[in-house]
């Protein structure tokens, strides 16, 4: 039995079937992250005490004839935003290199409590801004699909291990496109779940009304039980919802026929690369073969969707990032004599140029005078892009887009033109303005053999819905 | 140029970043060219749109109450030692840079 191509069901059966232990998974996990992260770089710290303790829990379990959790024995990355305690959490940033948090993310405990092992914390752009993972204040991670490529961002890391065989699954965050993008170019499974459907807490805070956390996978149906594991409310964030979680495993049996999918032209304009586009209208047609009935429907304030992203995300992190100002975090600059020096040369020592572009863009937009022309106008394109899909999803069920314009492209390509970069995101904004779910899975590859994704929005809370036609079309092609 | 050398220096200011020159020339054409890119934002008349901080106002509330009352569910006692224990002074003060036993240290804030 290969122990690192398994599902999570296929791994947690066998551990629970005796056919293999969680020590063994785990440390075949390790030998394989020893033997290929040298040149990939997904990991920024392996947490083995923390892994090894838990394999050890979780066989004692199966030896003693208990059924396992969900997740009992599978072997799992976190990208390195989310608060793990005792272990390293760096954000990859340098202002955080030695940060251990005193508690652990909701998302992480949930996983924890559901059998997972936590192999170690995934390596992803500074305070989760960029799109390739280049800026990691540590190191760039490479496609294992391709090295010369980037893996997307920020979850890079998070993208490129499951990519590898190097966890089974990981947990990424997505504040404009970062879960959906990197499971794109690494040519896996990312779910961006709805806004409010699983906690924030202990999730280190880039841009608080659109950050979210969900898993990347190999399968539908593995992000389907990650997702069931960390949806829900939490006291401890205010903004998860009360809502039910459905059971999005038994979900996924429910026939697609009669489907209405929505396909908006809006994401087929300029700037799209023939392959992708051939790709995705290929997908297109599969879904109808599946008698999901094809409907055009108009997403008209699309092209609005970067600049007002860009706005908003850079004023709410200019205020998320104030706290790192070398009183509480670890890092503090040497040899200063004032309060003020201390701020100003523990930020410009520990942040990454790209942090510091949109510190400096979001207070720009906040600061008196340009806060009405920037980011209020931009809270009120955001109301419009919202009502977008209000007016879509009165039609249909699900819209299918491309996940992003171009396959993974080249390190160093884009990393001296910020602009570039951000349009990177250009498909994937729109659900994090709006606060709806999105998935993207594999459909295809290039002539380079570069994995192609395909993009799945849903309504609200609607997760099942959108899981459902992914796993269908997932299973046909 | 929207932005000018006078913006960025009071823009870093405020944001208490200190730029050496060169990122500060760099941060200049950058933030114009971004900004030139934003201004798009402008062919859309936004005169009667309502501005939206977030959207968990309109999912999951109890859509009969009005205003904070939508989200009574959130509402938690006002008590000591509520949802978690307070971290002990120990451990919330582990990972600071300069600390005694039960304060943050930085340097002299008032000036002489």
């Amino acid at each position: 039995m290969d122990l690192t191509s398994l599902s999570i069901d296929a791994a947690r059966s066998a551990v629970q079937e005796r056919k293999t232990t969680a020590l063994a998974l785990a440390e075949a996990h390790y030998a394989r992250i020893q033997k290929e992260d040298g040149q990939i770089g997904a990991f920024l710290t392996l947490s083995k005490d923390r892994a090894l303790e838990q394999a050890d829990r979780i066989d004692r379990m199966a030896a003693e004839g208990k059924q396992l959790p969900p997740l009992g024995g599978v072997p799992v990355g976190i990208k390195d935003v989310m608060s793990t305690r005792g272990v390293r959490t760096t954000a990859g940033s340098k202002i955080l290199e030695n940060y251990v948090p005193p508690y652990d993310c909701t998302a992480v405990a949930r996983m924890e409590a559901a059998g997972a092992v936590v192999l170690g914390k995934m390596n992803c752009d500074e305070f989760a801004m960029g799109s390739s993972n280049e800026n990691s204040a540590y190191h760039p991670v490479r496609n294992p699909r391709d090295l010369s490529r980037v893996p997307g961002g920020s979850s890079g890391g998070s993208a490129a291990s499951v990519a590898a065989d190097m966890a089974v699954v990981t947990l990424g965050s997505d504040t404009g496109g970062s879960i959906r993008q990197p499971a794109s170019f690494c040519g896996v499974v990312g779910l961006m779940p709805t806004y409010g459907r699983v906690s924030r807490y202990g999730l280190i805070a880039f841009a608080s009304s659109l950050d979210h956390i969900g898993p990347l996978a190999k399968t539908v149906k593995d992000a389907a039980i990650v997702l069931r594991t960390i949806a829900g409310r939490d006291a401890m964030d205010s903004t998860s919802a009360e809502v039910p979680v459905p059971d999005y495993v038994a979900e996924l049996a429910k026939p697609v026929r009669g489907m209405k999918v929505g396909v908006a032209r809006e994401y087929f304009g300029e700037g799209l690369d023939d392959e992708v586009r051939q790709a995705v209208e290929l997908a297109i047609d599969q879904l109808r073969g599946l008698s999901c009935e094809i409907v055009p429907v108009s997403l008209p304030h699309t092209p609005y969707a970067i600049p007002t992203y860009y706005l908003i995300a850079t004023a709410e992190a200019s205020a998320n990032l104030a706290r790192y100002d070398g009183v509480r975090y670890t890092v503090r600059a040497r040899g200063v004599k004032t309060l003020a020096e201390m701020y100003r040369r523990t930020r410009d020592e520990g942040f990454g140029a790209e942090v510091k572009r949109r510190i400096m863009l979001g207070t720009y937009a906040l600061s008196a005078g340009y806060y009405d022309a920037y980011y209020l106008k931009a809270q009120k394109v955001r109301t419009l892009l919202t009502r977008d899909f209000d007016e879509a999803f009165q039609k249909v069920e699900a819209i299918v887009t491309p996940t992003s314009p171009t396959p993974a492209f080249r390190l160093g390509e884009k990393s001296n033109d910020p602009l570039a970069m951000y349009l990177a995101d250009i498909y994937t904004v729109t659900a994090d303005l709006a606060g709806i779910p999105g998935i993207s899975i594999p459909c295809g590859k290039t002539k380079e053999k570069l994995p192609i994704g395909l993009q799945i929005l849903g309504k609200h809370f609607d997760e099942s819905t959108i899981l459902r036609l992914a796993h269908a079309y997932e299973q046909a092609a | 140029m929207k932005v000018t050398d006078k913006d960025v220096a009071y823009v870093a200011e405020l944001a208490n970043l200190e730029l050496t020159s060169e990122e500060h020339n760099g941060m200049l054409r950058d933030l114009n060219s971004i900004l030139d890119y934003i201004d798009r934002l402008n062919e859309l008349d936004t005169t009667d749109v309502p501005a939206m901080a977030q959207v968990s106002d309109r999912y999951g509330v109890d859509e009969s109450k009005q205003g904070s009352e939508r989200f009574a569910y959130a509402n938690r006692k006002d008590v000591v030692e509520g949802l978690r224990k307070s971290l002990p002074h120990e451990v919330a003060l582990a990972n600071a840079p300069d600390a005694n036993e039960d304060f943050f240290r930085v340097p002299k804030v008032i000036e002489r």
